[in-house]
């Protein structure tokens, strides 16, 4: 396939500091965040049109487009890291479900508005809370990327927050509807700081940011969103885990049947 | 029909550090606070805007067309008011 | 001093024979109020409406860039919808009113959206000959003689500008590419064709409206007169990409330097705009469907303003 180069940079010397296996293992990690804002994007994607009002249809819009250019400037990244050749779109297009390295969170379905604000809720209270530490982080061109993506993501967390407390101190259905919402969903926010192997392997590193401090920060700020909107927050939840080692739910089959669907038909043709 | 319509709000952008706030249109919100992110959303999109005011349209309170040619006429003949009305020699030059 | 003795309508009328604008609170014939209401509400549920075909695709974009170019602009389209819905309420009505309007059946919106978008080439086709026609329409709409009817053209006739070039570019793309994509694109232009053509309205002797309309400065330029002006700017463009425009018909007239073109099937014209179209029923029913499931969104956040201005009052 002919990629997009528009936005690729040369080859970063920094790059040839990594040893091949840790390189390898950045790329996986590259690949993993650029997964989760594109499969979060494609679903708030899906809302265009369908929103409660225009004003919230262009709101939602928004956030998916900046989700959109944070993952084309993950995968650009990532394709560096490999130095096989690939571009941003054969990573997205021409990978399959257990490949796809996003967390559960992002691939569950809109649902209506609340189970939308809540998904949207918990990922941006993770995505805020790590892209600030990622801005001093060790890698530079990862750095690079969260400081461009945490202005969008300090807005997308005031936009979910609000909407958390408007729907919890609203009426008697909003309360109830973002509570059913809260209990269907709380069960996948576990995954976003729960560490896998290589997660770890990079933190050990230095590579990635240490999640624990993430954790409390995450926590605080749920807490108080939660106590403003008189909801409660969930105790004692089982969290599932899985998608960042590529064992999904079946709704990610689904999402890239529609995704590739143009890219497997018409294999290798510029669009 | 539905009684909750969200108010309807009057959108000010100031484009760039230094000018007014200008009128750009309006838009719908429930309250104060997501008129200003509507605002955002609907209205700087392409880098239109570094600062946002919103008023709720109800609040703003206009001139009566009517009463335009007593407000605005008497101006008129107020010629004395503009530069262009005094002659000042050509040897004066910064004035 | 002659105005004076000008009726309030006479005036009203001379002003727009001067080229004043009209702002809202100035007086103005029930007739044109209302043939504006009309015609601003349904330009807005056009955009509205438009989102849902091409909507559709946002998901199935071939590459990423696609995508984000895709979204932004079935987003700009809300946004338009949005300013033409602000307009139309500084006439008297509400977005409640007119939306309640559009479900009811009472509105119309243009009938092009009744038609599926099938394949990818049909993103290319909508934002070349769609936006192109509504281009023709809009950018004289600049200069309509409503005020804020004119800014929001203003406005949206800006953000267009990108909108036909990336559907050129969508074409031209399939048409340098491989021959499935030439295909492709040959045979969503056989499909959008003469829906385009229908989108100028019906011909001249059949719209009643147009001269009142004409008059005052909401339409500048008549339907056939438009669609003259798009056939005479798209027949080139086919040619460029190497397409052939589904119109034996269409051939250069010298004498009248313009294209000669067959004639644009009216029973399918008026069959769509009476509800018989492929996507009538889905496109409403979307809209429906949107506003309905939007309701408790949209008293919750009433709801929760009314309370938090009422700890604000308490707390002062």
């Amino acid at each position: 396939m002919q990629g997009d180069m528009e936005f690729a940079s040369s080859e970063n010397p920094a790059l040839a500091n990594y040893a091949p296996a840790v390189r390898q293992q950045l790329f996986q990690f590259v690949l993993q965040l650029a997964d989760t804002s594109l499969v979060l994007g494609h679903r708030l994607s899906e809302w265009c049109g369908h929103g409660p009002i225009l004003e919230q249809d262009l709101a939602m819009a928004n956030i998916a487009l900046d989700l959109l250019g944070e993952t084309r400037s993950l995968y650009q990244y990532a394709a560096e890291l490999e130095g096989q050749g690939r571009t941003e779109d054969d990573l997205a297009y021409l990978r399959s479900a257990t490949e796809y390295r996003n967390p559960l969170l992002v691939e569950q379905p809109n649902g209506d508005f609340a189970d939308t604000v809540v998904r949207q809720f918990l990922f941006d209270n993770f995505h805020y809370h790590f892209l600030k530490q990622l801005l001093t982080n060790a890698d530079e061109r990862l750095a690079a990327i969260a400081e461009k993506s945490l202005k969008e993501a300090t807005y997308h967390l005031k936009w979910s927050s609000e909407w958390i407390i408007r729907l919890g101190d609203g009426t008697e259905e909003s309360r109830q509807r973002v509570e059913k919402a809260i209990a269907e969903l709380w069960r996948f926010s576990g995954e976003l700081t729960m560490p896998t192997a290589l997660e770890k392997e990079l933190q050990a590193a230095g590579l990635i940011p240490d999640y624990a401090e993430i954790q409390a920060g995450m926590a605080a700020h749920a807490e108080q969103v939660l106590a403003e909107a008189t909801l409660a927050v969930p105790q004692q939840v089982f969290m599932l885990t899985g998608g960042k080692d590529g064992r999904h739910t079946e709704h990610l089959g689904y999402i890239l049947t529609e995704l590739q669907y143009m890219q497997r038909t018409f294999p290798g043709l510029t669009w | 029909m539905n009684q909750s319509e969200w108010p309807l709000w009057e959108v000010f952008i100031r484009s760039k550090q230094g000018l007014d706030h200008k009128h750009v249109g309006s838009l719908h919100a429930a309250d104060a606070q997501m008129a200003i992110q509507n605002a955002r959303d609907v209205y700087t999109r392409r880098q239109e805007g570094i600062s946002i005011w919103v008023v709720e349209s109800k609040h703003v309170h206009a001139s009566n067309p009517d009463d335009a040619e007593a407000f605005f006429d008497p101006a008129n003949d107020k010629v004395y008011r503009h530069p262009t009305f005094y002659q000042v020699p050509d040897s004066i030059k910064h004035m | 001093m002659e105005t004076l003795e000008m009726t309030q309508e006479e005036q009203f009328q001379a002003r727009i024979d001067a080229d004043v604008r009209i702002e809202p609170k100035d007086w103005m014939p029930d007739a044109y109020r209302k043939t504006l209401i009309r015609q601003i509400s349904q330009h807005a549920h056009s955009e509205l409406v438009g989102m849902l075909p091409e909507g559709n695709w946002i998901t199935r974009a071939p590459s990423l860039k696609r995508k984000s170019i895709l979204l932004s602009k079935v987003q700009d389209e809300a946004g338009h919808g949005l300013y033409l819905y602000s307009a139309a309420e500084t006439l008297g009505t509400t977005r409640d009113q007119m939306l309640a309007d559009l479900h009811s059946g009472k509105a119309k919106y243009s009938s092009i959206f009744n038609y599926p978008t099938l394949s990818w080439a049909d993103m290319g086709c909508v934002g070349w000959l769609v936006d192109g026609a509504a281009i023709l329409n809009q950018v004289p709409l600049c200069r309509t003689s409503y005020g804020p009817y004119a800014r929001a053209m203003v406005r949206v006739c800006k953000e267009e500008s990108f909108h036909q070039r990336q559907g050129f570019e969508i074409m031209q793309t399939l048409c340098e590419g491989a021959p499935e994509q030439k295909a492709m694109a040959q045979e969503a232009l056989n499909r959008w064709w003469w829906p385009t053509l229908m989108m100028f309205g019906p011909k001249d002797e059949d719209s009643p409206n147009t001269a009142q309309s004409m008059n005052w400065r909401i339409k500048r330029f008549t339907n056939d007169e438009l669609r003259q002006k798009f056939v005479d700017m798209m027949v080139p463009q086919a040619e460029f990409l190497g397409l052939t425009v589904p119109d034996p018909l269409v051939k250069w007239n010298e004498a009248r330097q313009a294209y000669d073109f067959g004639e644009v099937n009216w029973d399918e014209f008026w069959a769509v705009v009476k509800g018989n179209g492929l996507c009538n029923r889905d496109r409403l029913g979307a809209r429906v469907k949107a506003h309905e499931e939007g309701a408790w969104v949209r008293e919750a956040a009433m709801a929760h303003a009314a309370k938090r201005a009422e700890r604000e009052t308490a707390a002062a």
